[in-house]
């Protein structure tokens, strides 16, 4: 009797598959198995006689074919002509740019409206409860449809900004808000301008170089160089010389009324705008709550430790309270990207152009390739929300507190 | 076998026997060669330095972990791989833990009629009278209707222990019963277990408490890096130990 | 006296000093204005700056709202009445209401019926939400969603009652076995459940007639009660399901928990309304060919998976949170696995997860209004369509935006206020 022994070894009934610990999970599982192949069949099945049926078959042709309908908001080259591939492409840099906009401006809100939630100052922090509450509890299509409505039926239209007695002016001559979008200048890069971009991203570096240098100091002599006014000076001043050294390379295109319309500048279009804006009030609200329990979260004993070494306020900030609270309070915020970039796709309620509405929307119509329209949308969005999650375990690993 | 019984003065009747058992967590090898007879009516004390195996030990009996390697009978039934044997053990093994693991959202008398109602299909009247008898044994019975996160820990305890009595079990296994509990609660505790093994309660005990061991026990088992040390009565155990490891685990727990 | 006391090391107290006020300074309405409005100059600026942006809202939103015109019959005779007045036409809520709150093809005299469910929705939710209600009133909520579908959907009394009488011989048999087996008790239930349903769908159709209200086709159904139906039907349906996916992903046999992760990754990674266009193009072409069931039963399917996943990540945590005790102490006893889970471990998990699944409800009750996407007629659907596209009230956009956001902040408000009511009792219960 050296192995585990048991009565019935060697001899196999059928109720052990119900009864063993050692096969009723295969039993369970195979029976799981069975279920999940009989329904994959039964809509195989059904797909295939549903198709037949409609004289059709699962093609992706289409997407080499033209596509036959003008898109206006395009970071890449784009005409009617392009093929409904080009059309998702377009849609899919939308998607990211309007998602990416939305992430930056949310988490500024979101940090602002959280901390300032936490103000001791009662007004400023009831005016935040109001900005939160208000937001999440609407639904953002309402939002994104509300916003939408104010840049298209309220702003006035292009034509309103010309002659001696227009009814609507230029912000300081640069901006125009209008109807049809809202024209800001646009940078234009001349030669050497290259150069000047060029010191600004060695300024970041030294910057850093800066910071790490000064806390190494203190580390090895326990003396601490000024940080703030040489991070500004450094941040800034190379890059300033450089540029009137360099004679003023980039300038600026100032958009004109020209006719009945804007020329010039760059033309922001109302549903990107609204989309923009509604996402980032709408997430920065739900992230103003992150940030809140992210900073209540690190005890009071925290802080109070932190003070009674003799550590100041912002450095108890600086050194144990953040450090602590981001730990906190980036996992919600990531989650709150993902969900930025999958709300992006109500941009079809303003037609704004993002993969939804193109490969989705106006190429599903057109096309009538629902399956496969659909199917690789839904490819699109997985593969996205995969990668965040996946990032975001490579964080949470590398900052999970070492524990026994 | 018989011989070794009637030296430990107890029924010859075997309750659990352990053959060659030996469990890993992983590569770790946690409890190697264990070889334990208990008789019918014994009170064994299982003492050893943490990680040594002993709570593994007992709770590998009721298959709460499994092992890999070697025989466990329990009253007479294989603890296999089979569903209804492991069942038929753990409904025959009551088991008290540290950490009381009382049921919170179920009202003291709930968790003494839950496993009688659903495990052995008593009806629900005869289950609440057997759990207001053991609840009066632990001598909690004006408790019945609270919560258990209104007791204090070592009437959750004893809540515990009364929980287990009322499937009518016919061993019962402690892991340190009054390891989680303030000092001044785990008289009562003791008390209880004192009170239930000399009632002839086949008990293993899992503890620290040596004064229980000496009390009650009548026999002890020492424990060490997942093997069985030594064994022996309890005078014999504490007065004259023979293997050195027992001697420094003694010095260092009666030390002060 | 304070000299002695350090001079002398024994000391016994003979008199306790009493109570006493605070100094004036550190107390009252003055204090408090001083420390939370102007304790320092930035403070001042900032409340200062507050106080302009509420002055700036005021302004302009109160007149707005309190010169508004509540009894014109279109935008023209509004603007007329306003002569020019920055005010809102009101009236397009009091002339367009019915259609706002129950779409356009709802038969007007039947406006009732949906009426009366929703008024009955709150006695059926009560005795869920709040513990110390009388427990019969759960037998309300039991037969509640049969009194809704009579009262929304119309029909024969018989219909619902036959299937009330089928779920109820199914609850007997499976109450019978479930001592013995809970796996053989459930299966059993709804055979027994489904073979009466099938029998007296022979019986009902014969009593087509008798005890009716006039039949009202799902695609009539719109406006907020739109989105009321499809918010209340989805969170029921979703969670017996998030339950059932929890569990799974929580199992150890290997295929079950992969068949769930990828279920709920895959829900969870796609935005919703990709899933509505499932529902609206794609569904069809996997269902055997002939049957046509309307869009919103399909789009009821597709956000309920949507919401079933979200809630099996609630559940999930709250497993995860319950002390591995729980489980060995069940085991210890003797108690298998479905017991373990009904009794002991589920109640548990799903009483921890209780806020979270109120914020997935709140969610998913705004996403409702995405079905308007794929054109049907909810709230949103109705603004952006019939009312906005008439001649009659084209142009009148704030007040018909305000009165949705009203109406969706008023529901997740008050949800969202009764979820962080019940953190904070379950933070204080039986400890």
């Amino acid at each position: 009797m050296t192995t585990m022994s048991d009565p019935q070894q060697g001899s196999f009934r059928l109720s052990m598959l119900l009864n063993d610990t050692r096969y009723r999970s295969y039993t369970f599982q195979f029976i799981a198995l069975i279920l999940l192949i009989a329904l994959m069949a039964f809509l195989g099945i059904n797909l295939v006689r549903n198709l037949a049926e409609a004289g059709l078959n699962i093609s992706y042709g289409f997407l080499n074919v033209p596509a036959g309908y003008d898109i206006n908001q395009s970071l890449i080259d784009y005409n009617s002509q392009s093929s409904n591939l080009r059309a998702a492409m377009v849609g899919i840099i939308n998607t990211l740019l309007v998602a990416f906009l939305a992430c930056i401006t949310a988490t500024i809100l979101g940090v602002i409206a959280g901390v300032a939630r936490l103000s001791k100052n009662w007004l400023v922090s009831k005016l935040m409860s109001v900005y939160v509450e208000i937001f999440r509890n609407i639904p953002v299509l309402i939002w994104i449809l509300m916003i939408y409505t104010l840049m298209t039926a309220v702003l006035p239209a292009p034509n309103q900004f010309r002659g001696d007695n227009a009814t609507s002016s230029m912000l300081f001559d640069a901006f125009a808000f209008t109807n049809r979008g809202i024209y800001i200048p646009a940078p234009v890069w001349g030669p050497g301008s290259m150069i000047v971009v060029a010191t600004f991203i060695l300024s970041i570096v030294a910057t850093i170089i800066y910071r790490r240098y000064a806390v190494s100091l203190l580390f090895r002599t326990g003396k601490l160089l000024p940080m703030g006014w040489p991070t500004i000076a450094i941040l800034l001043v190379p890059s300033i010389l450089i540029f009137f050294i360099m004679g003023s390379p980039i300038a600026l295109d100032y958009p004109e009324l020209k006719g009945f319309n804007f020329r010039g500048g760059l033309q922001i279009g109302a549903p990107l705008i609204a989309l923009w804006l509604a996402l980032s009030v709408y997430t920065g609200a739900f992230i103003a709550e992150n940030v809140r329990a992210g900073i209540q979260a690190i005890s009071k004993g925290q802080t109070e430790a932190a003070s009674s070494l003799g550590l100041r306020p912002k450095r108890v900030m600086n050194l144990v309270v953040l450090p602590q609270a981001l730990r906190v309070i980036i996992p919600p915020l990531i989650s709150q990207y993902l969900n930025i970039t999958k709300n992006s796709s109500l941009a079809i309620a303003v037609g704004y152009a993002d993969i939804t509405a193109t490969l989705g929307g106006i190429t599903l119509n057109q096309t009538g390739r629902a399956i496969e329209c659909v199917l690789l949308l839904m490819l699109f969005y997985l593969t996205i929300s995969l990668s965040i999650s996946a990032i975001m375990n490579v964080y949470n690993n590398s900052v999970s507190l070492k524990e026994r | 076998m018989a011989e070794q019984a009637q030296a430990l003065n107890v029924s010859n009747e075997v309750a659990i026997s352990i053959e060659n058992m030996n469990k890993w967590y992983g590569t770790f090898h946690v409890l190697r060669d264990i070889d334990l007879t208990v008789y019918r009516g014994e009170r064994i004390v299982i003492a050893g330095p943490s990680g040594s195996g002993k709570s593994t030990l007992i709770r590998c009996i009721n298959a709460l972990e499994e092992h890999q390697k070697g025989r466990i009978e329990v009253d007479g039934t294989v603890l296999s791989s089979d569903v209804k044997n492991i069942d038929k053990i753990r409904s025959e093994v009551g088991m008290c833990f540290q950490h009381f693991n009382l049921f919170p959202h179920l009202t003291i008398l709930e968790n003494c009629t839950l496993a009688p109602i659903w495990v052995r299909k008593t009806p629900k009247k005869e289950a609440e009278e057997i759990a207001m008898h053991f609840l009066e044994k632990v001598k909690i019975p004006d408790q019945a209707d609270k919560y258990p996160g209104q007791l204090s820990g070592g009437q959750q305890q004893r809540v515990a222990i009364a929980r287990s009595l009322c499937m009518r079990p016919r061993i019962m296994l402690f892991d340190e019963p009054t390891s989680a509990l303030d000092p001044e609660m785990i008289k009562e505790v003791l008390d209880t277990m004192v009170e239930l093994a000399e009632e002839g309660m086949t008990m293993l005990c899992v503890t620290h408490e040596m004064g229980f061991a000496r009390q009650v026990a009548n026999r002890v088992i020492f424990m060490d890096e997942g093997q069985i040390v030594e064994q022996n009565e309890p005078e014999e155990f504490f007065n004259n130990p023979q293997s050195p490891r027992t001697k420094l685990f003694l010095s260092q727990i009666l030390g002060h | 006296m304070s000299d002695t006391h350090a001079a002398s090391v024994p000391y016994v107290r003979d008199t306790m000093l009493p109570q006493n006020a605070p100094p004036s300074t550190a107390q009252g309405p003055v204090k408090w204005v001083r420390e939370s409005l102007f304790s320092s100059i930035p403070y001042t600026i900032l409340t200062l700056a507050a106080l302009y942006v509420i002055y700036l809202i005021l302004s302009g939103f109160l007149p707005w709202l309190l010169g508004g015109v509540w009894t014109t019959s279109n935008i023209r005779e509004c603007r007329e009445v306003l002569d020019g007045a920055q005010a809102g036409c009101f009236s397009v809520l009091t002339e367009r209401w019915n259609q706002l709150l129950f779409g356009i093809a709802y038969p007007q005299d039947g406006y009732w019926r949906p009426t009366a469910a929703f008024v009955l929705l709150f006695v059926a939710v009560a005795p869920v939400l709040f513990g110390n209600l009388p427990r019969w009133l759960i037998l309300f909520t039991v037969l509640y969603p049969f009194i809704a579908f009579w009262l929304i959907w119309g029909g024969s009394l018989f219909v619902p009652l036959s299937a009330l009488l089928a779920a109820l011989i199914g609850y007997v048999i499976y109450s019978r076995i479930v001592k013995k087996s809970f796996a053989g008790a459930f299966f059993a239930g709804l055979l027994a459940g489904g073979v009466a349903w099938v029998v007296f769908s022979f019986i009902t159709p014969q009593l087509s007639g008798v005890l009716a209200l006039e039949p009202v086709a799902s695609r009539n159904m719109g406006g907020f009660m739109l989105n009321m139906i499809l918010g209340v039907i989805c969170v029921s349906l979703s969670l017996p399901l998030g339950i059932l996916l929890a569990l799974g992903r929580q199992s150890s046999l290997p295929i079950i928990k992969l068949i769930c992760v990828v279920f709920i990754e895959f829900i969870r990674g796609v935005p919703l309304i990709t899933l509505l266009f499932v529902a609206n193009v794609v569904l069809a072409y996997f269902l055997p060919p002939g049957t046509n069931f309307d869009l919103i039963l399909r789009v009821i399917i597709m956000i309920t998976m949507f919401a079933s996943a979200y809630i099996a990540e609630v559940i999930r945590g709250g497993l995860a949170a319950l002390p591995r005790g729980q489980y060995e102490a069940a085991d210890s006893l003797g108690l298998d696995y479905a017991q373990a889970m009904r009794l002991i471990i589920l109640p548990q998990a799903l009483k921890i997860s209780i806020p979270g699944i109120v914020n997935v409800a709140v969610g998913l009750f705004k996403d409702t209004t995405l079905v308007s996407i794929i054109s049907m007629f909810d709230l949103v659907g109705m603004i952006r369509g019939p009312i906005l596209a008439s001649t009659d009230w084209n142009g009148v956009y704030w007040e018909l935006w305000g009165f949705a956001a009203l109406l969706f902040f008023v529901v997740c408000y008050g949800i969202s206020q009764y979820s962080q009511w019940l953190e904070r009792q379950l933070q204080t219960d039986h400890h």
